[in-house]
């Protein structure tokens, strides 16, 4: 009884573990300093709020392996892994543009 | 009359503190938590916003004492001519959209025991969490002379955007033709790597248009060029042909403004404007909050959380911290900490586990005249065994060579990210 009791506090108060909605958020967020926060650009950068998940995941790609020419976004691209561009994809699709 | 100002404004902004501070004594009793935000720069602005972006339920106040927002990064091109004050000039009120109570104080100290920042209006804030993003405050007394030569407004730092920035502004204006204008650098770490060296360039344009046989000595405390070195070289010898001269190894140690010297460890140069950069520490509420781990300069934290190595519950951000290795103090920087930082006290105070895989990026344009622009760029991850941030290998870099194209996307950073910060 009294041992139940210990566990079921215990389960009660352990951390939740971060989500891949919220990893994606969190990776996301640090576009906003060009592309506006949530991808809400206020000029000079291509906005992302909205952008189809795909397309998103089909550029970054052509910046990570130098296909699509960038003056920044090719060196920042090599920072990412193909999981955490699906996030941050997934991420600003679910903005309203 | 602008006593009887001070009094009405004192009251109205006590009062709002008492009102804000009898609110937050029930928040252990289940009531809203609230987060104190120290310092409305890059780093305490973007917490305050995005810690009620990511938690709606969360209080945030965030505790600045200017009334306005005056960028460092942008301010060099005052200098140049091609922005103004009111160019790099941003406003608070926008933070209120998002929910965030903006007090117009100053936190005097923390009682991270008690949980409570008092203020210099004489209020107190109670809080769950606190973030201190005091920015850097300066060593004068490594610099003989030099306090007395700023409060006199003869030798001016301008490392915080605002009044020195228009002094210097003048000054340089009303150089003599052929004047000398004299950089000292102090030796790395200090607030933006590359800031002096987009200075030098920004000053030497504006000589090229109106003060062309004037000159730029740059005395520096570093052996080389910090930041960006080659191609702030290459634009100095192709736009600037002699007209800009490096002293590496020259560390400042004492000011003459009577005779117009910088006296250095290995020199004595002079100049007829002296804009002295004095070393720096974190901010002074840093010092009063018992913040500081390293050097008796900057604070240390869990790059994780940015919670601070030596006081619970308190976040530091910014050019304060011990920053991590290749980590520079930028307003970028210190923007994608507080993005790190909100995302764990919102995750905390509801109970979650904090990102255990944040990442963040750097990324600074210098303009090196009027319209050419070279970047530096860097990608962060998280060495959770060492619980702090590294650079992400085969990530990042800088401009092959300066460009008129950057330019307009260094401007739109701007833009984007004082909207990032700001509201």
């Amino acid at each position: 009884m009294r041992l139940a009791l210990v566990c079921a506090v215990v389960l009660a108060t352990a951390p939740i573990a971060v989500t891949a909605q919220d990893a994606g958020r969190d990776l996301a967020s640090s576009c906003a300093m060009c592309h506006g926060t949530s991808g809400h650009s206020i000029g000079g950068y291509e906005p992302l709020a909205g952008m189809p998940k795909d397309e998103l995941v089909r550029k970054f790609k052509e910046f990570r392996s130098g296909a699509k020419p960038a003056t920044v976004m090719h060196q920042i691209a090599k920072g990412y892994t193909e999981q955490q561009i699906e996030q941050i994809a997934a991420f600003f699709a679910a903005q309203k543009k | 009359m602008s006593k009887a100002l001070d009094r009405r404004e004192f009251l109205k902004l006590s009062s709002a503190a008492a009102a804000l501070a009898a609110t937050g004594c029930a928040t252990t009793g289940g009531a809203k938590a609230r987060v104190v935000v120290i310092g409305g720069g890059f780093g305490g602005a973007t917490a305050a916003k995005y810690i009620r972006m990511w938690g709606p339920a969360i209080e945030v106040v965030m505790v600045e004492r200017e009334l306005d927002f005056v960028s460092c990064p942008m301010s060099n091109l005052v200098y140049g001519g091609s922005k103004t004050m009111a160019d790099i000039t941003y406003g608070y009120s926008g933070l209120a959209r998002y929910g965030v109570q903006v007090v117009r104080d100053e936190a005097t100290a923390v009682d991270s025991y008690a949980k409570v920042v008092r203020l210099a209006r004489g209020g107190e804030l109670k809080y769950d969490r606190l973030v201190v993003s005091p920015g850097i405050d300066f060593m004068f007394d490594e610099i003989s002379g030099y306090q007395a030569a700023m409060e006199a407004g003869q030798v001016l730092h301008a490392w915080k955007a605002g009044p020195q920035t228009i002094a210097l502004q003048r000054q340089l204006a009303e150089m003599r033709t052929g004047g000398v204008y004299v950089l000292a650098v102090p030796l790395a770490p200090y607030r933006c790597p590359p800031g002096p060296y987009e200075r030098a360039s920004q000053v030497a344009s504006y000589f090229k248009k109106h003060n062309p046989r004037a000159k730029v000595l740059i005395v520096d405390a570093n052996p080389d060029v910090t930041s960006k070195g080659k191609l702030f070289k290459q634009a100095w010898a192709d736009l600037y042909p002699g007209m800009i001269e490096f002293h590496g190894n020259s560390k400042a140690i004492g000011v003459d403004p009577k005779t117009g010297t910088v006296k250095t460890e290995v020199e004595e140069v002079k100049g007829d404007v002296l804009n002295v950069v004095p070393a720096q520490r974190a901010g002074e509420i840093a010092v009063n909050a018992g913040l500081i781990t390293a050097n008796n300069r900057w604070c240390g934290v869990d790059w994780r959380t940015t919670e601070s190595t030596v006081a619970k519950g308190v976040h530091v951000l910014g050019d304060a911290t011990l920053s991590a290795p290749g980590m520079p103090k930028s307003g970028s920087m210190a923007n994608q900490q507080a993005k790190v930082c909100a995302a764990a006290v919102v995750a905390m105070i509801n109970g979650r586990e904090p990102n255990p895989d944040p990442k963040i990026v750097n990324t600074c344009y210098s303009f090196v005249s009027d319209n050419e622009v070279i970047h530096v760029a860097s990608v962060h991850e998280l060495d959770a065994g060492k619980k702090t941030f590294v650079g992400v290998k085969g990530a990042g870099g800088l401009s092959p060579a300066r460009n008129t194209l950057e330019s307009s996307y260094a401007w739109a950073w701007a833009q984007n990210i004082w909207a990032d910060t700001l509201g």
